[in-house]
């Protein structure tokens, strides 16, 4: 500042002057950022080229150069019958239905519709904090949508026709695999989580053989189990339904994980907790349900919602013991003669709407873990 | 309330299923009871339906000839060899991909996972949509993608060309040179087992003497030497004791070298890139969870940037990072069972698939399976608590 400066402006009256181009503004941030040492410099060129590599490659074939009209074969090839170079979206157009439905009748799926609509309404009201009768919502989510999603799935009762379970499949067959073995698979974790840390140790033993069996074996081979020696295991003459048995092996594996999951939520609990309540006069269920659970599973509410992502992408699994879930059924669109050679189209669908639930879950788990998180933070 | 009180008064009359203690034994006796009348109900029913369906049991199969051909094999095996033999070629595959994977997710995680930490804004927004886009697809999918979809596209095999005249990728797998072991040659690895014991003799020397009088030994250097040049200098004396068989194209096919079927390169990549995202998060988390303090204390008694990360930011980030990829781990290995869908003949596919299909011993196969798996899961369990055993915090 000059001397002139000083004469000019009284004290604090000097107008602020413009930011310094170098450290500020876009071209600061440019600087910062992206440019602030050699290596740096290069770590940037070689990932601009490797966006300009993939990027508009896969936009041009996915997008711009895709054909998207029609439910044939015929708009993605030239009169002569060679492909074109962009994607062939019309196998979706086709199948889509099917890949939403499986074989479900076609005059039937509203039912599909409901009760997904019920569930997922329910749901949500149950998590956005907003939305009053909590406690009626979950009676209703859990007690009563059960029979009701069962006699709309399956049908048999209130003059419903019977829809069999071969004939379900796509997302639909996903998410009731999901919806299942996650609505099991909790309570059933609780309840083998207090097994582990149970004082008697007939239980204690039981709980930790079956959680370590489940944990050490891959879920196919429990899924494969379920499926081939479930029926041996049954007296002669009675069969299960091949999804019952998918559900059950499922159901089992995902409540070995939850037994974990809500371990270290049980471990993470002060002593004084559990002597506060004892000395309360309160018996063992009272303790765990008034004093013990309500804390520990608020704490595991992150890592429960990660288990169920987990699962959500292992449902995929059933498709190896022949049932027609997402994955399934789309593979088996794209070996279809007419869709011959289209296996990335059906790819990308079936990638995009795991992605769209598994993102949209732990996005839902990230701001849960905000919110709980009381710790202090840098 | 009232009924305690009232006990308290007259313990004498207290039924005995009020005590707590006969109360745990009760119920313990009573879930033993249904758990051996459970078992026993599935026995019963598990050799009444075996009768009717007129298939044996025992492992007697074992010793009996497979009869079908097996595509990758890292043994010798025929189709004339044992369900024993097979058996044993699956636990290979198993732990070859397994091994090979672990390997690769790691180095491609740690990579991944500190260019998420970078100070490049760019480079970090790509790491994070690498990480978002693989973790939250099914390992599958991304199986049967790289299977179906991206290995199919590649070159036919007449149409393919050998690159340095000495490797290959085409639909048929990636054909490479094979090494053909000469006389002579078990001393090199004789030689390399040499500088391990001496590298491992230097790392503790430096050690002690770093203690005693504060004067630094280059360890890792010295070391690297040593592995690198005593092997070589071997090989190099023994006048190269092997030879490289390269692959040419005779008629329909390569001939010679060895290849790396398709099925395996589509396991392998999806395992690796998959489990790479999840090893990523996890190294991210563990150098995150190092608090800043740490950092800045070590800068202030002067030391450099690259011995603050080596000193004090890896090893406190190792206790965080060490459990949970002990899990990846053994998810990675647990994983490897998905090669059924490709038809990589792992153990999974080739024991619990076919030798079931051809046997109908469901039990028995099965059972064996899953005790292999879990032996196999003991062991990096096993091996992965040692390691943090040894890097765990020692509290006095």
């Amino acid at each position: 500042m000059t001397a002139s400066d000083q004469e000019r402006y009284a004290p604090g009256k000097h107008p602020s002057l413009p930011p310094p181009v170098r450290t500020s503004g876009p071209i600061g941030w440019i600087r910062e950022n992206l440019l602030s040492s050699p290596g740096n410099v290069l770590l940037t060129i070689l990932s601009v080229a490797i966006l300009l590599y993939i990027v508009p490659a896969f936009l041009q074939w996915a997008l711009f150069e895709a054909t998207w009209r029609g439910v044939t074969r015929e708009p993605c090839t030239t009169p002569d019958g060679v492909d074109l170079e962009g994607a062939c979206w019309t196998m979706v157009n086709a199948r889509f239905e099917q890949f939403m439905y499986g074989f479900y009748p076609e005059g039937q799926r509203w039912r599909v519709d409901l009760a997904f609509l019920l569930q997922f309404g329910s749901f949500f009201a149950l998590l956005i904090e907003r939305v009053p009768g909590k406690k009626w919502t979950a009676i209703f989510l859990f007690l009563i949508y059960p029979i009701i999603g069962y006699a709309l799935f399956h049908g048999g009762i209130f003059g419903l026709p019977v829809v069999e379970t071969r004939l379900w499949g796509g997302l639909m067959l996903t998410l009731i695999i999901a919806t299942v073995s996650i609505t099991v698979s909790v309570p059933l974790g609780i309840l083998l989580a207090l097994g582990r840390r149970s004082n008697l140790p007939v239980i204690r033993v039981l709980c930790i053989t079956f959680i370590e069996f489940v944990r050490a074996v891959p879920l196919i081979t429990v899924l494969f189990m379920s499926s081939v020696m479930l029926p041996l295991f049954l007296p002669v003459g009675v069969s299960f339904d091949k999804l019952l048995r998918a559900l059950v092996g499922f159901s089992l594996f995902a409540a070995a994980y939850m037994a974990e999951v809500v371990r270290g939520g049980l471990q993470a609990m002060p002593r004084g907790q559990y002597e506060g309540a004892m000395a309360l006069g309160l018996g063992y269920w009272k303790m765990m349900g008034l004093i013990i659970l309500p804390q520990a599973l608020r704490i595991v509410i992150p890592g429960m919602v990660n288990t169920f992502i987990g699962l959500f992408k292992d449902t995929s699994l059933v498709s190896i013991i022949g049932l027609f879930d997402l994955l399934n059924i789309v593979q088996a669109g794209t070996r279809d003669a007419q869709w011959r050679g289209l296996a990335n189209e059906g790819y990308l669908f079936a990638a995009v709407i795991y992605f769209m639930f598994c993102f949209a879950m732990s996005r839902y788990s990230i701001s849960l873990e905000r919110k709980l998180h009381t710790g202090y933070k840098r | 309330m009232a009924i305690q009180t009232e006990a308290a008064r007259r313990p004498s009359i207290t039924p005995f299923w009020y005590d707590q203690r006969i109360r745990g034994v009760l119920f313990q006796v009573f879930v033993l009871g249904g758990l051996i009348a459970f078992i026993a109900f599935i026995i019963y029913n598990t050799t009444q339906n075996l009768q009717q369906r007129g298939i044996a049991s025992g492992f007697g199969f074992l010793w009996s000839t497979s009869g079908f051909d097996i595509s990758f094999s890292l043994i010798s095996y025929k189709a004339t060899d044992t369900y024993g033999r097979v058996l044993l070629v699956g636990i290979l595959n198993t732990l070859f991909v397994s091994v090979l994977g672990v390997i690769g997710a790691t180095v491609l995680g740690v990579i991944v996972g500190i260019l998420r930490l970078s100070r490049n804004w760019l480079v970090a927004r790509l790491a994070t949509v690498y990480v978002e886009m693989l973790r939250n697809v099914p390992l599958l999918l991304q199986i049967v993608f790289w299977y179906f979809a991206v290995l199919a596209s590649l070159p036919d095999v007449r149409q393919s060309s050998l690159l340095w005249g000495a490797f290959s990728l085409n639909q048929r797998g990636f054909y490479l040179p094979a090494p053909i072991l000469e006389p002579g040659f078990s001393w090199v690895p004789v030689s390399l087992l040499v500088a391990i014991g001496l590298a491992f003799l230097i790392h503790r020397w430096a050690k002690r003497r770093q203690a005693e009088t504060g004067l630094p030994f280059p360890t890792l250097r010295v070391n690297l030497a040593i592995l690198i040049l005593l092997p070589v200098a071997t090989a190099l004396l023994l006048g190269v004791p092997w030879t490289l068989e390269h692959p040419e194209l005779a008629g329909f096919n390569y001939r010679g070298g060895t290849v790396l079927v398709p099925e395996f390169l589509a396991l392998l990549f999806a395992l690796v890139l998959y489990t790479a995202s999840f090893i990523a998060e996890i190294v991210r988390a563990g150098i995150l969870s190092v608090s800043h303090g740490q950092t800045e204390a070590a800068l202030a008694l002067g030391l450099r940037h690259n011995l603050v990360t080596r000193l004090v930011v890896m090893p406190q980030a190792l206790r965080v990072i060490v459990p949970p990829l002990t899990s990846q781990y053994l998810n990675l290995t647990k994983n490897s069972s998905l090669a059924v869908a490709i038809a990589y003949p792992d153990l999974f596919a080739v024991f619990a698939g076919t030798t079931l299909n051809q046997t109908g011993q469901a039990i028995e196969t099965i059972a064996i399976t899953m005790l292999v798996y879990t032996t196999i899961s003991l062991g990096i369990s096993a091996f992965m608590n040692w390691y943090n055993r040894k890097i765990a915090l020692v509290e006095r």
